[in-house]
C-alpha cells in the first residue's frame, strides 16, 4: 500500500501535545517522586515522601469533599441543563438563547465570582433585599460554606453542559417522542424512554464538561467556600505556595488526573463511546491548568475567562 | 380487532393567521379504508393530528363511537399512528420496538414475546427482529412501523403518508400489503396522502381537501367521475376542463356555447337553465382520436378536429396534446390495447378528429 503523507500533517499536534500536555505531565510524575526543595522546588533524589504524605485523613477529608462537591454540582448542573438545552432546540429563536447562553463569557471568570460575592454577601444585594422586605433583621450567611461553592459551580459551568446538550437534542427527530406518546407512553415516559437514551452522548459529553474542571476547582472555592468546603485544588496551591511542597502538589494533581481518567474511561465503557461528542474528553483539562504552580488565581482556574 | 367510526364534527384550527381547517365535518364508517386526499397544506395531516391527539382544534369535536376524544391525551386513545418518516426508535431493536407499547404496559415477557411474533409474521420480519432500524430498507421500516402501530390493537389506524418516502415500485407493493392488511384485521384505516393514485387505488371512500376545507367525500368511482368542485377535477387524474354558457337543456344533456370549441354537449343529472355560466370537464381517455372523421355522427357527440401538438409516448399508451381548429388545446389519451392499434401511428403534426360522447362531459361548477 502506498503510503499517504498522514502522518506529517499529525506533526503539528503531536508537537502540540508533547509540548503542552505530555511534558508537563511527566514532569509532574517526576516530581511527585522527588524529594522537597527548601524553598519550592525538587531535590533530585528520589523518595516516596510525597506518597506517605498523601495518606493522611486531612487528605483523604478533602478528597471526599472535593467528589461530592464535584458530583453534586454536576448533576444538579445536568439537570438544570437539560430542560433548558431541550426548550433551545424546539424554540424559534434558537440563536438568541444561544446568545444568551454565551454572553457570561463576555465577562471575567473572577469577576462573576466576585458578583456572586456581592450579591450574597453579609452587605450584599441579598440580605439587603431580605431587609428591605421585612423577612430578616440580621444578615444570613449566604457564603463561605459549601452550598455556596455548590451554587457558584452550577452556575459557572452550565453553559458548558447546556452547549453539548442543546446541540444533541438539537439533531434529535422530535417525532420519536409524538411516537411514544402515541404508543401509550406518559410524557414522563416518552422522555425517559425515548429522548434521553437517544441524546445519552450529549448527556455523557455534558457530564464530562462540567464534572472535570469542577473536580479541579480553585478559585470558586477559595473566594465563596469556606474551611469546610476545601478541594483538592486549593491542597495543590497551599503545597505549592505556602508549604512549598512540590512534590506533594505534584502527587496530588496525579491523583485528580488518575480520578477524571479513570471516570472518563468508566463512562466509555458503560456506553456513548460512539455518539460522545467530538472532542469529549481530551480537549478540556482545566485540572492540569489548576495542578501547575499558580502565580495568580486566574491561571490557576484555567479555562473559564 | 373491532373498528371505529370516527366522526368528525365542525373542526376548526389555525396557526396564528393560517387557517389550518375551516370547519370540517366528515363521517368515517366502522372498518373502512378513509382517505384525506389534498395538496400540501390543505389542511389533512392537521386533521389527522387532531384525531391522534398531536394538536387540539379551537372549536368541534372527533367523536370515536360516540364518545368526544379530544380531552383525552394521545397516549390513552385508542388510535395508533404511521408516522411519515416512520419515526422508528433508533436506539431499539425491530423487536423492541414492537413490543414498546407492551412494555409501558408492562405486559409479561412470554406475551411480549406472543404478541410481537404474531405482528412481526403479519408484516414478515421475523427475521430481522434483532436489527436496528438503521440496518432496514425503507419497505423494511415502513412494515416494522405498521407492526408496531398495529399491536396495541387500535380501533383506528392513521396513516400519515407511509409511502411517501419510498419508490415507486416499492411504493406499489406497499399499497397492495396495506390493503391486505386491512382486509385481514378489519380496523378503520385512516389514510393521509397527496398522491391521488394511491387513494384511488385502496380507498373504501375519500375526502378531498383544500385550503382547510373538505371539498368532496366519495367513492373512488364517484370523486373521479362525477367530481363536485373544479379542484377536485383537476386534482383527481388529468382532465380538461373549461368554462361555457348554459344555450339549451333538454332532460339530462345541455348544449353549451364554449369560446374555445363552439357548441359542447354534456350531461348533468339536473342541469341549470339555459343562460347559467359553468365549468364542464371531459377525461383525457374518453375522447376517441383517429386519423379519418369518424363514419357515424349521432347526436350528442362532440366531435373536433386538430393537429397533434405533442404526443408523450409511455408504452401501454400515449397522451395527446391537439390544438383544435378553434385554437385551444385538448388532452387526449389513448390506450394501446393491441397490434391493430392506430395509436403509436399517430405522429407530431398530424391532423386528426376527435370525438367524445355527452355522455362522458360533465358539468362540475356553476359560476356566477
Amino acid at each position: 500500500m502506498k503510503q499517504g503523507p498522514g502522518g506529517l500533517y499529525a506533526a503539528p499536534s503531536i508537537l502540540w501535545l508533547s509540548v503542552f500536555f505530555v511534558a508537563p505531565l511527566l514532569i509532574i510524575v517526576a516530581y511527585s517522586f522527588l524529594t522537597q526543595g527548601q524553598r519550592g522546588g525538587v531535590e533530585w533524589k528520589p523518595t516516596l515522601d510525597a506518597y506517605k504524605a498523601i495518606a493522611n485523613p486531612t487528605f483523604l477529608t478533602v478528597t471526599v469533599n472535593t467528589i461530592v462537591v464535584a458530583l453534586g454540582a454536576t448533576l444538579v448542573t445536568i439537570l438544570i441543563a437539560l430542560p433548558c438545552g431541550y426548550h433551545m432546540a424546539r424554540s424559534k429563536r434558537q440563536n438568541l438563547l444561544l446568545l444568551l447562553v454565551i454572553i457570561p463569557f463576555w465577562t471575567n471568570f473572577l469577576i462573576r465570582i466576585y458578583a456572586w460575592i456581592a450579591i450574597l454577601g453579609n452587605e450584599g444585594f441579598l440580605n439587603d433585599l431580605l431587609r428591605f422586605l421585612g423577612l430578616t433583621d440580621e444578615p444570613l450567611r449566604f457564603l463561605y460554606n459549601r452550598w455556596a461553592v455548590g451554587l457558584v459551580l452550577v452556575y459557572t459551568y452550565l453553559p458548558y453542559a447546556i452547549l453539548p446538550l442543546f446541540s444533541t437534542i438539537d439533531k434529535f427527530d422530535f417525532s420519536l417522542l409524538e411516537a411514544a406518546r402515541d404508543l401509550g407512553a406518559t410524557k414522563l415516559k416518552a422522555i425517559t424512554r425515548v429522548l434521553l437514551p437517544n441524546i445519552r452522548g450529549g448527556v455523557f459529553t455534558a457530564f464530562l464538561f462540567t464534572f472535570i474542571p469542577i473536580f479541579g476547582a480553585y478559585a470558586v472555592p477559595l473566594l465563596v467556600g469556606g474551611t469546610e468546603s476545601y478541594m483538592l485544588g486549593n491542597l495543590i496551591a497551599d503545597e505549592l505556595t505556602k508549604s512549598r511542597n512540590w512534590p506533594l502538589a505534584a502527587a496530588i494533581s496525579l491523583v485528580i488526573t488518575l480520578v477524571t481518567t479513570v471516570g472518563v474511561m468508566l463512562l466509555l465503557r458503560a456506553g456513548g463511546t460512539a455518539t460522545l461528542g467530538s472532542g469529549g474528553a481530551g480537549t478540556k483539562e482545566p485540572e492540569e491548568g489548576a495542578a501547575l504552580p499558580a502565580q495568580s488565581v486566574a491561571s490557576a482556574e484555567g479555562e473559564p475567562a | 380487532m373491532i373498528g371505529s367510526d370516527v366522526v368528525i364534527e365542525h373542526v376548526g384550527k389555525s396557526f396564528g393567521a393560517f387557517r389550518a381547517l375551516d370547519d370540517v365535518s366528515i363521517g368515517i364508517g366502522k372498518g373502512e379504508f378513509f382517505s384525506l386526499l389534498g395538496p400540501s397544506g390543505c389542511g389533512k395531516t392537521t386533521l389527522l393530528r387532531i384525531i391522534a391527539g398531536f394538536e387540539q382544534p379551537e372549536s368541534g369535536a372527533v367523536l370515536l363511537d360516540g364518545v368526544n376524544v379530544l380531552p383525552e391525551p394521545p397516549n390513552t386513545r385508542r388510535v395508533n399512528t404511521v408516522f411519515q418518516n416512520y419515526a422508528l426508535f433508533p436506539h431499539l431493536s425491530v423487536f423492541e420496538n414492537v413490543a414498546f407499547s407492551l412494555r409501558l404496559a408492562k405486559a409479561p415477557d412470554a406475551t411480549v414475546r406472543d404478541r410481537v411474533g404474531h405482528y412481526l409474521r403479519l408484516v414478515e420480519l421475523e427475521a430481522h427482529a434483532d436489527k436496528k432500524p438503521a440496518q432496514l430498507s425503507g419497505g423494511q421500516k415502513q412494515r416494522v412501523a405498521i407492526a408496531r402501530a398495529l399491536i396495541n390493537e387500535p380501533s383506528v389506524l392513521l396513516l400519515d403518508e407511509p409511502l411517501s418516502a419510498l419508490d415507486a415500485k416499492l411504493r406499489q407493493h406497499m399499497l397492495i400489503e396495506l390493503d391486505a392488511i386491512h382486509d385481514k384485521i378489519g380496523i378503520t384505516f385512516i389514510y393521509v396522502t397527496h398522491d391521488q393514485q394511491e387513494a384511488l387505488s385502496v380507498s373504501d371512500r375519500i375526502a378531498v381537501m383544500n385550503g382547510g376545507q373538505v371539498l368532496q367525500v366519495g367513492t373512488p368511482q364517484e370523486i373521479y367521475e362525477a367530481p363536485a368542485t373544479d379542484f377536485v377535477a383537476k386534482f383527481i387524474g388529468e382532465t380538461n376542463l373549461y368554462e361555457g354558457t348554459i344555450r339549451s337543456v333538454s332532460g339530462q344533456m345541455a348544449e353549451l356555447d364554449t369560446a374555445e370549441f363552439g357548441t359542447v354537449y354534456v350531461t348533468d343529472d339536473d342541469p341549470p337553465p339555459a343562460g347559467t355560466r359553468v365549468s364542464w370537464t371531459v377525461r383525457p381517455e374518453k375522447i376517441r382520436i383517429d386519423l379519418e372523421r369518424p363514419s357515424s355522427v349521432r347526436g350528442g357527440l362532440n366531435l373536433l378536429s386538430g393537429l397533434v401538438d405533442e404526443p408523450i409516448y409511455s408504452g401501454f399508451q400515449t397522451k395527446f396534446y391537439v390544438r383544435t381548429d378553434q385554437g385551444a388545446t385538448l388532452k387526449v389519451i389513448k390506450q394501446h390495447a393491441d397490434w391493430s392499434d392506430e395509436g403509436p401511428r399517430i405522429r407530431w403534426k398530424d391532423s386528426v378528429w376527435l370525438s367524445y360522447s355527452a355522455e362522458d362531459a360533465f358539468l362540475v361548477e356553476v359560476k356566477r
